[in-house]
Parts: structure tokens; C-alpha cells; sequence
């Protein structure tokens, strides 16, 4: 089965997705901050990483640079899920590595869940 | 007509409730220093006048009072710029509350809208034919909520002007044609036929394709809603010596003579739609104004109440 590790502060987008992700077939774990989320990228070894930017503790860029920085974990592919949209935002989190950036407002639940299946076949 | 132009005067000689308007005190209003600077100005030359005749033998006398009234203009001066600089914040402060506070929408939104899509999936059971009813009730007004969001978003990059325009060469027949093929469920629904026509082998433009998108979706979209029952939407492109030119035409209620001049302005809405057409920001035009120019276009409208209205931009090929 494959690991997803959803890193977001928000529980109910963690619950939908939590749902939607076992119903697929995938086993989801989730961190509600960056510092969890870099820890349990190490311990866990997901298959594939989502990640919003604005995080409390430690910022979606750090994690997504720090992921990326550690050979342990830079071969994980991170798909940024977050409401921050300036082409700034976009350009560093490709630069640092991201796979693919979706801004949340403008995906529907079954777009996003096609953008994962393809980050894992990849 | 005239007794209303003569108002206007009136209110805006009315200092201290346009001051008043600004939230600055007397001391700091731009409008008020201006009269009292005007004043002594004035004085000064008056002053100068009378005691340059007098005392026309110690003409060093005058130079350090006119010296001294010069001095008292320099600090009103940098207070008025100082009020200016105040106002300037406060507006500077009021786009950032709405960059601030449309973000902070979003993210409960974007939780609520896809909570909503689950549920209608069906992939956590099934509902009945009543209740989905309402789903697609929450759904759709998630969806306009969240359009009205980006829309506030779009405005406060304008006014900040921080909206990126990514220019990249493309062709603007594709886009409209894919564009129309998007809004296929809201044309029929609407009971509308939409007709393209366009030149042959028109050049690419250079140009944000994400924000031209946005432009002629608002345009669409509007001549769309603003049309009765049954309608005709004709779309044209065409080149204009190095520009190209789109062209929306609609037979719907068309703009009031009265409204004209403020159609472009962010909030308005013509009285006429507001009878019938309670949806719409009264954001579309304003911002579909302010990226065509920020692109190096031109944009505009002609209309009659009742029989239609025709809008119109023109970009530069490349």
C-alpha cells in the first residue's frame, strides 16, 4: 500500500482527504505542523508528500528545502496544496524541487486526487 | 442639471466635512492647509506691497519679513505632505485588509467546497434525489463565494500593483474558442447561442493568456447573464493595423445612458440589472479594464437600454 504523508494545519481538510485517500487504496498519515512533517518524512518513508505553505513551527518552503536538501528524503515527490498563488510562490517551490503546485481554490477533490495518482506513477 | 453641478461645488468647498470624510483632523487636512497657504500667500504680497511703500529706504526689513512668511508656507507645506502621505497610507492599508483578509477566506472555503464535493460524490453513501438538490445548492454558492474572493484578490493586486502579467506569445482564437466550449453549461442554460467569427491566419499576441482569459470570461459571462430570456452573443476578431480586436456584441438590456461613465468603476452596477440580475460583484469590468490597459490595450463599450451592448479591446501583436 502506498504512503501518503499530507503535512497541513488544517484537521478538515486532513479528514477529506484521510477519506478520500483510504477509499483509493492509499494509506494516508498527516502532520498538523512543518516540524512533524520533516520528522515524519524521515521516520515514515511516504511514497509521496502534500504540502501546504503556510504552516505553523516551520514554513512550507523550509520543509519543501529541507526534504529536498536531505538525501534520505529527496527523491520523495512533494506536491504543494496550498491558497497562495503569486508567481513568485510558484517559481521558488518548483525551484526547490516541488513536482507540482496546486493552488486549493481552483481544484475540485477528484482533480487532485488525479495530480497524486500521477506523482506516485511517476 | 445645473442646480446639481452646483451642489457638487458647494460640497466640495465644504472643507471640513471633506476632511471630516478623510478621518484627518483640521491641522492635518490637505484641503484646509491649501486655503490657509492660499491665504497667506496672498497676505504676504499684500503685506509686502503696503510696507515695501512705506518703508522704502530699509528695504532689508521687507526681504526678512518676506523671508519669514516664505519659511511659515515651507512648514504648512511639508504638513500637507504629510497629510497626503497619511491618506496614501490608509489606502495602501485597505488594500493590504483586502489581500489579508480574502486569503484568510479561502482556506475555510477551500475545506467547506471540497467537504461539499465528497459528499456528493456519493463515495460516503448515497443521498436522495431532495437532498442533492440542496448540495448543488452549497456547492454553487461555495463556487461563487470563491469567485468573489479571487475577484477581491484581483483588485487588491491592481491597486497595489503587484499583478503579475506573465507574457508569453499565443494565439487568442484558441482561447476564446476553448473558452466558449467552458461556458457550453451556462449558454444553454440560459437558452443563448453564442457565434465566433474570426479573421483567417490572425498573428499570435504577446500577452498574460491567464488574464486575457479572465478579461473575455467576464465579458462573456456578462453579455451572457445581462441578455432576458433568449439572446445571440456574437463574438469577432479581427486585426487592426498592429493590434488585434475583440469585439463582444449581445442584444441584452443594454446600459442606461445615466451609468455610462461609471461602468468601469469597481462595485458599480447599472440599476437596470440590479431589478432582475441579483448576482455579480460589479468587479468584472473594472478589473477587465485595468488588465487589457496594464497589457498595452485598449478597451471599450457602445449601448443602448433595451437593445443591447457591444464591448471591445484591442491587444498588440507581439
Amino acid at each position: 500500500m502506498k504512503k501518503i504523508l499530507f503535512i497541513e494545519d488544517e484537521s478538515a481538510l486532513q479528514k477529506t482527504f484521510g477519506e478520500i485517500l483510504s477509499q483509493e487504496g492509499y494509506e494516508m498519515i498527516s502532520a498538523l505542523d512543518g516540524e512533524t512533517g520533516l520528522k515524519m518524512a524521515k521516520t515514515k518513508k511516504p511514497d509521496l508528500i502534500l504540502l501546504d505553505l503556510i504552516l505553523p513551527k516551520v514554513h512550507g518552503f523550509e520543509v519543501l528545502k529541507q526534504l529536498k536538501e536531505d538525501p534520505e528524503t529527496k527523491e520523495i515527490p512533494v506536491i504543494i496544496l496550498t491558497n497562495l498563488e503569486a508567481i513568485g510562490d510558484v517559481d521558488k517551490a518548483i525551484g526547490l524541487g516541488a513536482t507540482t503546485y496546486l493552488v486549493k481554490a481552483q481544484y475540485t477533490l477528484e482533480e487532485v486526487l488525479e495530480k497524486i495518482k500521477k506523482a506516485l506513477v511517476k | 442639471m445645473g442646480l446639481v453641478k452646483f451642489k457638487k461645488v458647494l460640497a466640495q468647498l465644504n472643507i471640513f466635512a471633506q476632511c471630516k470624510r478623510y478621518g484627518l483632523s483640521v491641522w492635518q487636512c490637505p484641503q484646509f492647509l491649501f486655503l490657509i497657504m492660499g491665504t497667506i500667500i496672498i497676505g504676504t504680497a499684500v503685506i509686502a506691497y503696503a510696507i515695501g511703500n512705506r518703508y522704502i529706504e530699509d528695504p532689508a526689513l521687507i526681504a526678512l519679513i518676506v523671508l519669514l512668511l516664505t519659511a511659515i508656507l515651507f512648514i504648512i507645506a511639508f504638513i500637507i505632505i504629510q497629510g497626503f502621505e497619511r491618506l496614501a497610507e490608509a489606502n495602501r492599508m485597505k488594500s493590504e485588509f483586502i489581500s489579508v483578509a480574502s486569503h484568510q477566506l479561502r482556506s475555510p472555503l477551500s475545506n467547506l467546497k471540497w467537504a461539499i464535493e465528497l459528499l456528493m460524490s456519493g463515495r460516503i453513501g448515497k443521498f436522495e434525489e431532495k437532498q442533492t438538490k440542496y448540495f448543488k445548492i452549497l456547492k454553487e454558492n461555495s463556487g461563487r463565494m470563491e469567485e468573489l474572493i479571487s475577484d477581491l484578490l484581483t483588485v487588491s493586486r491592481i491597486e497595489q500593483r503587484t499583478l503579475p502579467l506573465k507574457k508569453q506569445e499565443f494565439s487568442l482564437e484558441n482561447l476564446i474558442k476553448n473558452l466558449i466550449l467552458e461556458f457550453k453549461p451556462l449558454i444553454q442554460s440560459s437558452n443563448i447561442e453564442v457565434k465566433f467569427k474570426s479573421e483567417e491566419d490572425l498573428p499570435e499576441i504577446l500577452a498574460d493568456p491567464s488574464q486575457i482569459r479572465l478579461v473575455i470570461g467576464n465579458l462573456l459571462d456578462n453579455a451572457i447573464r445581462y441578455i432576458k430570456d433568449k439572446g445571440e452573443v456574437k463574438i469577432k476578431l479581427e486585426k487592426k493595423k498592429r493590434n488585434l480586436c475583440f469585439e463582444i456584441a449581445d442584444n441584452g438590456v443594454g446600459i442606461p445612458k445615466e451609468d455610462k461613465k461609471y461602468i468601469f468603476q469597481k462595485f458599480f452596477r447599472a440599476d437596470n440589472v440590479l431589478k432582475y440580475q441579483t448576482q455579480g460583484s460589479g468587479l468584472g469590468l473594472y478589473i477587465a479594464k485595468a488588465i487589457v490597459e496594464k497589457s498595452g490595450g485598449k478597451i471599450g463599450f457602445s449601448s443602448q437600454e433595451g437593445i443591447g451592448s457591444t464591448f471591445w479591446f484591442t491587444l498588440p501583436i507581439k
